[in-house]
């Protein structure tokens, strides 16, 4: 059987692959963009992409700060003495004070989701921002949980560091990761009353998929060696006092291991790339319930790669990216757009304003997707869970919005009144007298848009449309367009 | 012409129909053929009708349990709200403050005044107060508790109870439109890992927007957007699950636009709640295929001078829940729904220094339907009897659920809730005509 791996040959990086690329290793692009991938050819585009060669462009993190703590000794001494003393008037000065560090605090956590999207928007790394995205999901960590939003902004840097280095280094910083210590009661986790928590998703969704080659007994074995790692203010703290030292079997090893030791054993066990680059593969390649037949194979050459590389990302990527498997016919258009993915790549590709950052983020956790706050340590399930009757009239009408302006919750207008230029996209389609031929019109947007040609009795319509408003192609009516391809069920797909 | 416009016509709506019960048969053969307990005549039974429904109505931010169900047998109650405590049923009113309603003289507990629905149908047979309700080691953290009461655990982690119950009643196959809450956002107690639930604001927004923007612009999205199935796309693929959902998509706007495009009949007041509950009413008379809804209202977060302030909820609450299963009487459909009114938690006995209540514990539940062993249920919390400054709890909130589960939506409790919980005497199987 030919390897599916085997490099695509470089004469088949045409247009549309470039195009395929861009999707699916970042957010999309202009047509320019795709043009210039083209132009630097598989192996060059590839490196350019994996290697972030871009500029990290976007709004910096510097205004965010911490404001959740602990209370002060003094603070929880006057408590004290008021509760004593039956001093309601100071216990509820304390409590409004604590309510509202609270506050500030969620606000906060809303403008660090607007600033991630923003970030995603416009960065030229685009690889980093997806894969800190994928992270993100993998290691999943809810804000509603921990409510420290400076602990969430610390993971994220921490994620976004990692993106594309070392697999296990990033397992071996989230269990030092506050949020995460918190996120997972291992801050409770102590020598006396252990706490299996951080230990059972470590195995289950971390690295070797639940119920992969381990049992109960190692979960519990392996929260004793996770003892005593907890965190102070915003730093890692190893509680000597806490650690439990004494011997453990895990995986069939003894030893009095160390919460570090621990995910050293779990990385040893060959089914841990196999779960990772499954992982991996369903993110950047192909979400369908039945994969493609020499899926299996690629996953498997894969993971053989990727544990023979000592769990380095970039190469298998790389490797990824420039296959045929990737670039063939059956993982084209295979994946669900997840909201993100559907929200930034509508605005970098079609071009269209950014509209407002806040209506963004909402419309993301209409369709199911907030960021800093995944639905459960399983993170987002992704592929066809994005979609169901009421998300899918949310993705159509955002749209609506980024093109037109009209909003997806009301029915007022962006009083910003940006202004979209189409003319990147009709561009070279006019004639010498600057005319569009509107056939030629519909199968360029839509190819464009929706990341490859449609059957093609889905654009009958949109050419009885064009033809009903008298056949030219002005900007509102590749606006409208827009409208009606960005509500094709196929737009839902990358 | 008007030949080849029928005969596309035609098309389309066979197309839509086939479309649609695609994805909900599986769950409905399963359910009338097998039965959700594996009991084969489940669903035949007499007196059990079909196609039960669960309506959840959500109180946000700590109901104030002692001023809704009030204990003005007890001097202790008045000794820890002087300022706030409702005087006992039959004394004058005071400063514009009306005296609580009798609910059970022999306990010494009265409604809040403004709960007149609730006593219209408590006096009806209709509305059970469940008294104490509350879970062990209670989190005061309103996030945390809701989520506790959303996942039916004390971890508060995983999807939600109402979500598993679906996932354990319909082996793999999502209903489109089983779970449906009003509302910006779909709440974690729907959120299965088979079954999500949707979730609109207003049916007007469960629609494309795009389609305002100029006369032309519907007909070729329908066109696109209800191609469904027969659109090429083949069997299984990405396209064809997509294709197929939108086309539901489509019908089931049409369905609940239309549903609630009709008058009621009954009038509703006009308050959020009212509203969201006059959706539910319609789809319900409409026959939707949801199982379970889903409304909610806020601002029950009492912390100072309360008096007022719920005051206005407790109107808001009771009247809107009496126009609801009016409404439900009339179209017939009374025996099919059971609804359930929850909080997250109560609030303190003592009132603070700002006449108002903080976060507390235990509280009542309310259920309201005819199928309905009415009356109270359990005991009131001791007021002297304290942890910390608050009300032990005498009923597990999974107890209830068990209940509403077993008897209720005959669904096997112990494992969607992944525990044993007592079993209060909460439903009869009334036979009702």
């Amino acid at each position: 059987m030919a390897n599916p791996l085997q490099p695509l040959a470089k004469k088949d990086f045409d247009y549309a692959a470039a195009q395929h690329l861009l999707n699916r290793a970042g957010f999309g692009g202009t047509p320019a963009q795709v043009r210039a991938l083209v132009e630097l050819g598989l192996d060059d585009a590839v490196d350019y992409i994996v290697d972030f060669k871009g500029e990290a462009a976007g709004p910096t993190a510097a205004e965010f700060r911490g404001i959740m703590r602990g209370e002060t000794p003094e603070e929880r001494e006057t408590l004290r003495r008021a509760r004593a003393a039956g001093d309601e008037e100071t216990i509820a000065r304390l409590q409004g004070e604590r309510q509202a560090r609270e506050k500030s605090d969620r606000e906060q956590l809303a403008e660090m989701q607007k600033w991630w999207l923003a970030k995603m928007i416009s960065t030229g790394r685009p690889l980093e921002e997806k894969l800190t995205l994928f992270w993100h999901g993998h290691f999943a960590t809810g804000y509603r949980t921990i409510e420290n939003s400076y602990h969430m902004l610390a993971q994220n840097a921490f994620l976004r560091a990692n993106a594309a280095g070392n697999f296990a280094d990033l397992v071996r910083g989230i269990i030092r990761d506050p949020a995460m210590l918190k996120y997972l009661d291992n801050d409770e986790n102590r020598r006396r009353s252990p706490n299996e928590n951080l230990a059972r998703e470590l195995m289950e969704l971390f690295t070797l998929g639940e119920g992969n080659d381990y049992t109960e007994r190692d979960i519990k074995e392996g929260a004793r060696a996770l003892t005593g790692m907890t965190f102070r203010g915003d730093d890692f703290f190893f509680n000597q006092q806490e650690h439990d030292p004494t011997p453990k079997t895990i995986l069939g090893r003894t030893g009095g291991f160390s919460g570090d030791e621990f995910v050293s054993i779990i990385l040893e066990h060959p089914v841990c790339s196999r779960f990772i680059v499954s992982k991996l593969y369903k993110f950047f390649v192909n979400d369908a319930p039945v994969p493609p037949k020499d899926a299996g194979d690629a996953v498997t050459r894969l993971a053989k790669d990727f544990r023979a590389k000592r769990y380095e990302i970039r190469p298998i990527l790389k490797t990824l990216f420039r296959s045929q498997h990737f670039y063939a016919k059956d993982n084209r258009l295979s994946v669900v757009k997840s909201p993100t993915q559907l929200m930034v790549q509508t605005i970098r590709s079609l071009g269209t304003p950014v509209r407002e950052m806040s209506a963004l983020a909402q419309a993301g956790d209409l369709m199911g997707q907030q960021l800093f706050q995944p639905p459960s340590v399983k993170g987002w399930d992704g592929g066809r869970a994005w979609i169901n009757t009421a998300t899918l009239f949310v993705r159509q009408n955002v749209v609506v919005y980024l093109v037109t302006g009209r909003r997806p919750a009301a029915f007022d207008w962006d009083p910003s009144e940006l202004s979209y230029d189409v003319s990147p996209l009709v561009a070279h389609l006019r004639d010498s007298g600057g005319g569009v031929d509107p056939h030629e019109a519909v199968r360029a947007l839509a190819a464009f848009a929706l990341g490859g040609e449609p059957a093609p009795e889905r654009l009958d319509e949109l050419d009885r449309f064009l033809g009903s408003l008298g056949g030219t192609v002005t900007d509102d009516r590749v606006k409208a367009m827009l409208c009606l391809i960005g509500a094709m069920p196929e737009y839902q797909l990358c | 012409m008007p030949d080849n416009a029928f005969t596309r016509r035609l098309f389309l709506e066979r197309s839509l129909t086939l479309a649609s019960l695609a994805a909900t048969v599986p769950c409905f053969i399963e359910r009338s053929a097998l039965g959700m307990l594996g009991n084969p005549l489940l669903s035949s039974q007499p007196g059990v009708p079909d196609q039960r429904i669960l309506v959840i109505v959500q109180l946000g931010g700590g109901n104030d349990g002692l001023n809704t169900v009030v204990p003005y047998g007890s001097p202790d109650y008045y000794n820890a709200r002087p300022q706030i405590g409702l005087r006992a049923p039959g004394a004058a009113a005071q400063n514009g403050q009306q005296a609580a309603l009798d609910l059970a003289n022999a306990q010494g507990i009265g409604l809040h005044p403004n709960l007149t629905g609730f006593k219209e149908l408590y006096d009806g047979g209709l509305l059970t107060v469940v008294q104490g309700v509350g879970y062990p080691n209670p989190n005061r953290s309103h996030f945390t508790s809701m989520d506790i009461w959303q996942t039916g655990r004390l971890d508060a982690k995983g999807s939600g109870w109402i979500g598993r119950y679906f996932d354990n009643t319909c082996n793999g196959t999502p209903i489109p439109e089983g779970a449906v809450a009003i509302g910006r956002n779909a709440p974690l107690a729907m959120q299965g890992d088979i079954q999500k639930p949707i979730a609109f604001e207003s049916p007007s927004l469960f629609r494309w927007l795009g389609e305002d923007l100029h006369r032309t612009m519907k007909d070729p999205y329908d066109a696109i957007n209800r191609a469904g199935a027969v659109g090429g796309a083949a069997a299984g693929t990405q396209r064809e699950f997509l294709m197929r959902t939108a086309l539901d998509a489509q019908v089931a706007s049409d369905k609940i636009r239309a549903a609630v495009a009709k008058q009621p009949l009954v009038q509703y007041p006009q308050s959020g709640l009212a509203n969201q509950l006059k959706t539910v009413g319609a789809m319900i008379r409409a026959e939707l295929p949801t199982r379970v809804y889903y409304a909610s209202m806020g601002g029950f977060d009492t912390h100072g001078g309360q008096l007022g302030t719920h005051a206005n909820l407790m109107r808001q609450l009771g009247d809107a829940v009496l126009a609801f299963q009016n409404d439900l009487k009339a179209q017939g459909n009374e025996g099919r729904v059971l609804t359930m009114v929850f909080s997250e938690f109560g609030r303190r006995v003592k009132q603070n220094a700002s006449n108002g209540t903080d976060h507390g514990t235990a509280a009542p539940m309310f259920l309201v339907g005819p199928s309905l062993k009415a009356g109270v249920c359990g005991n009131h919390p001791s007021l002297t009897d304290l942890d910390q400054g608050d009300l032990k709890y005498g009923i597990d909130f999974r107890s209830v659920y068990t209940s509403i589960l077993e008897d209720w939506m005959k669904a096997p409790a112990e494992a969607i809730l992944r525990g044993k919980f007592a079993k209060p005497e909460l439903i009869v199987a009334k036979a009702k005509a």
